[in-house]
């Protein structure tokens, strides 16, 4: 299975493995308490035919230095490229305290803090997680986190249709990123709800088109984004007032970093928030570990899925923290818990909550005006160069816009990546996004715009 | 450890940082936005400095107990070492700055972990092909119940709403089945712990998807009667399912793909090392027989002709389960894990795990009650202290254990017993450790006797002792309200 290439020293077979501390007296000692005289009967009660006698297609066991070998091979077969792209990953810098502490074993080789007097460290962390994504959404209470961004969008979607008794749709506005909609549509189709799709309007969510579905009294709630798939900033005002009217509920899906300079959920009046957290620092990373948040209002908390950590004390008075609300989880209800989520992304909530702390409320508005201002002025560098047009005239944006390509996207993309960059991801119709955080420089910027008014119409 | 009063929001002073960004250079600042756009006011945030964070996450984490601080016997979550090279090779900056997104012509390298570490799960279970997507192992169950029901979907089966689950299984294969709009069927288990064949067979029609098993169960019982399960349930029309969480007793030893099971998941934070973080994020892979490939969700890593790699879509797929690929930095942790057991540690993987467990278990079976006596796998349950005072429960157990410098079993898990406590001890442990808690263990029966109220009221040497559950659910506070 690996590359043939690569030749390895088999291991003598008797070398002790670091991982594993039996000596041959321990084992001894050991299948002796259990009354067995050789590791074979310890399996005794599997049929012969199932116990595997052949070889593993694995490769000979490696020492670290030849594991670093091999990263250093995979590493070297991808290119690291400057990033002006973000469709739900943002490549936000991150203080070097914060992988500092995430990286404390106390924290990384815990478990799910059920045993509240072992875990106060991973409970208060996770309580301040709340605190802060509470703030960030306007809403009351967070859960402890989900997996990411698109599966929090579709237990949202669950917990409309659970907070909203005999109604049977979801309705999502198109301007949601791609991945989004795909995953809701996933558990739809097997979770058995059904889901319209609300076509966008000029590059924004169709309020009209929305509330317009809502007299047939089936629409248990809607989702829409606060900054969508093209990087607009939408205008949700009188959408939650309307949902409310047919007893509905409004979702609105965030980027939590922006949420620090623009109106929260909360301020729109929506009744859950949910979106992808990765944006506060959390590396690319390929794609993961992310992390996904559910935040809402009071009235719906016990619908509220996965962990939840509240604050009491203890037989001495002093504060502390616990696992709460149990009553909701699939360790007590089974199949009829509110969801099958039986953990949460912890240590990445404890990233963002070190990376919250450290930028405060004045870090985090530098983060959105470095990022405004180099998102607008390559807005407007692009047009200079004259391959370009306004995709959604006017509509504001923070750090990520969409403009109408001149040159075939494809080859547009090409031409970036040959020059180190990764920008222009198609959205079709000859649309192209980009991204600028506070991670790109002007020089960089610059050399980007150059590239790309070198390329031929 | 010590306790340690402070909440972050606690540190806070106006004026305070913990940051440094470049110097602002844009001539827009965030006034081109529309005002009816903005927040009315900025976010209540901690304003802290960034010695006094530092030393604040420091003495939070000095109340928590890891893998790294001592014995985890935690049942059922196989709290096993984890090893230091995954996380270096994790937070490498050739795969931590790559986008999601990225062409695949600049993702080789990633991609190719992706295939390489696929294979290397096929070969370890005996299955055909795996989806690296899944984040968890209650996602991987939810993954895996779609691909089943798409399976049955595609061949225009729409009437297998019900799904086989047995009354010993974790409480997450319901909830996974609800979700998935699966009707939940109990098959019973027999006196000695397994499931019973005869309640099975009048269970199985044409409405059943398939059924869920852990092997060996939550009792730690290898489910002998697989063959005969795996026949009946086939020649239903229904599929098998394995729930991987215990995979660690049978790993290097038995693959569930050989005994009949064509879907299955693994917990990469349990069978394979990567650390379970205080509840995630942790990695949950599907694998399925070769019929079912398809059927995964996508994106998949497929081949091109010229020996590079695409993203691929089966022709008959489950669907999109996550945003982007899987947790990615958990799946290099997992491979760094693979390289090291390589083909011939991996086979004394499971054999120790289960080792180190039957000899705790018959190092206490005098002290403690054993409803089933035969040889366990990876872990085993007692039902309780063998002499239990009046009102000495095995919460009390549990929590006296954390005095003497251990972590807790699993307890009242699994349901079928009253007083259940479930230890599972992996392959990482030495037997001084076991011998440690053993003693510890064999104290605790001993206190039980002679001064009840010492368990009664422990924890003592914890940083809190027991927190008021109660008080937390009924007037649950769930965030910080700074003190006016």
């Amino acid at each position: 299975m690996l590359p043939h290439t690569l030749i390895f020293l088999p291991r003598r077979p008797e070398m002790a493995f670091a991982y594993f501390p039996h000596t041959d007296e321990d084992v001894k000692k050991m299948l002796g308490k259990a009354g067995l005289s050789s590791m074979d009967g310890l399996y005794a009660d599997v049929p012969e035919k199932f116990l595997f006698k052949g070889e593993f297609d694995l490769p000979d066991a490696m020492s670290e230095t030849e594991v670093r070998r091999e990263f250093e091979r995979l590493a070297s077969m991808n290119t690291r490229l400057k990033v002006f792209a973000g469709a739900g990953a943002y490549d936000h810098y991150s203080p070097a305290v914060v992988p500092y502490i995430f990286s404390r074993s106390e924290y990384l080789t815990a478990y799910t803090p059920y045993q509240a007097e072992v875990s106060q460290g991973t409970l208060r962390y996770i309580f301040e997680y709340q605190t802060m994504m509470s703030e960030l959404t306007g809403m009351d209470c967070s859960n402890a986190s989900m997996y990411d961004g698109p599966t929090s969008a579709a237990e949202a979607s669950m917990m409309m249709l659970a907070c909203t008794k005999r109604k049977s749709k979801v309705l999502l506005s198109e301007t949601l990123l791609p991945q989004v909609i795909e995953v809701v549509e996933t558990y739809a189709k097997y979770h058995g709800f059904a889901l319209t799709v609300i076509p966008h309007v000029g590059g924004v969510s169709d309020k009209e088109g929305i509330i317009g579905r809502l007299a047939a009294g089936d629409v248990a709630g809607v989702i829409v984004p606060g900054i969508n798939r093209f990087g607009i900033i939408e205008d949700l005002s009188g959408l939650a007032e309307a949902m409310h009217s047919s007893k509905a509920l409004l979702t609105v899906y965030s980027d939590p970093s922006a949420l620090a300079v623009l109106k929260s959920p909360g301020e729109w009046g929506a009744d859950i928030a949910c979106g992808e957290a990765q944006s506060l620092g959390i590396p690319l990373s390929f794609g993961g570990p992310y992390l996904g948040f559910l935040t809402c209002r009071q009235e719906f908390v016990r619908k509220l899925p996965g962990r939840i950590v509240g604050e009491t004390t203890d037989t001495a008075g002093r504060r502390s923290y616990v696992l709460t609300l149990q009553a909701r989880e699939q360790h007590i209800r089974r199949e009829k818990a509110t969801s099958n989520i039986c953990s949460n992304q912890s240590l990445m909530a404890l990233y963002v909550t070190v990376y919250l702390s450290l930028m405060g409320p004045e870090g985090m508005k530098d983060v959105n005006s470095l990022s405004y201002g180099g998102a607008h002025y390559l807005h407007r560098r692009l047009l200079e160069t004259g391959r370009f047009e306004e995709a959604f005239d006017g509509k504001p944006f923070l750090k990520e816009f969409a403009l109408r390509s001149l040159i075939p996207a494809d080859r547009l993309q090409e031409e970036l990546l040959k020059a180190g960059f990764f920008g222009a991801l198609p959205l079709g119709d000859g649309i192209v996004t980009f991204c600028v955080t506070e991670n790109r420089t002007k020089e960089e910027i610059d050399a980007l715009t150059d590239v790309i008014a070198s390329i031929g119409l | 450890m010590k306790y340690y009063d402070k909440l972050i929001f606690e540190l806070s002073k106006t004026g305070r940082r913990g940051y440094t960004l470049p110097a602002c250079k844009w001539e827009d600042g965030l006034d081109g936005i529309p005002e009816n756009l903005k927040r009315n006011h900025a976010p209540e945030l901690p304003e802290v400095s960034e010695p006094d964070t530092v030393r604040h996450y420091v003495n939070l984490s000095n109340m928590n107990f890891g893998v790294d601080t001592g014995f985890y016997p935690l049942g059922s979550c196989t709290m096993k070492y984890n090893p230091r090279i995954n996380e270096e090779m994790a937070s490498h900056p050739g795969f931590s700055g790559l986008h999601p997104l990225q062409p695949a012509e600049t993702v080789r390298g990633a991609m190719e972990l992706y295939r390489i570490l696929s294979d290397a799960l096929c070969a370890v279970t005996g299955m055909s092909a795996f989806t690296l997507n899944p984040f968890a192992g209650a996602h991987g169950e939810l993954t895996g119940l779609m691909i089943m029901r798409q399976y049955h979907f595609s061949k225009g089966d729409t009437k297998r709403t019900k799904i086989i689950v047995p009354d010993s299984a974790h409480g997450t294969n319901p909830a996974s089945a609800a979700v998935c709009g699966l009707e939940v069927v109990q098959v019973k288990s027999t006196a000695n712990g397994t499931v019973d064949v005869n309640d099975l067979k009048p269970l199985l029609d044409d409405t059943v998807a398939g059924i869920m098993m852990t092997n060996p169960n939550t009792l730690g019982l290898f489910e002998s009667e697989i063959s005969e399960i795996a026949d009946l349930v086939h020649a239903a029309g229904g599929l098998l399912y394995y729930d991987g969480a215990n995979m660690n007793a049978l790993l290097g030893k038995v693959r569930p793909g050989d005994m009949g099971f064509d879907i299955m998941h693994l917990n990469l934070h349990k069978t394979f090392s990567t650390p379970h973080g205080g509840g995630g994020p942790g990695a949950g892979p599907v694998g399925v027989a070769g019929f079912l490939r398809e059927y995964l969700p996508y994106p998949s890593v497929g081949a091109d002709v010229s020996g590079g790699y695409t993203w691929a879509k089966g022709s008959h797929t489950a669907g999109r389960i996550s945003g982007f690929h899987g947790n990615f930095g958990v799946l290099i942790k997992a491979y760094a894990y693979i390289l090291m057991l390589g083909r011939q540690n991996v086979k004394n993987a499971g054999p120790y795990a289960v080792l180190a467990a039957n000899y705790i278990k018959e190092s206490l079976k005098d002290c403690y009650k054993l409803p089933i006596g035969s040889v366990c796998k990876h872990e085993f349950v007692f039902d309780g202290l063998a002499d239990a005072p009046e009102g000495v429960t095995t919460l009390d157990v549990a929590k006296r254990l954390l005095d003497y410098g251990f972590h807790a079993p699993t307890i009242y898990f699994p349901l079928l017993f009253h007083q259940s406590i479930m230890i599972e001890p992996t392959e990482t442990e030495s037997v001084e450790t076991l011998d440690a808690f053993i003693e510890a263990m064999r104290k605790i029966a001993g206190e039980a006797a002679e001064n009840p109220e010492i368990l009664k009221s422990a924890p003592h040497n914890t940083p809190v002792s027991r927190p008021d559950e109660t008080q937390a659910a009924v007037h649950p506070i769930l965030k910080y309200r700074r003190q006016s």
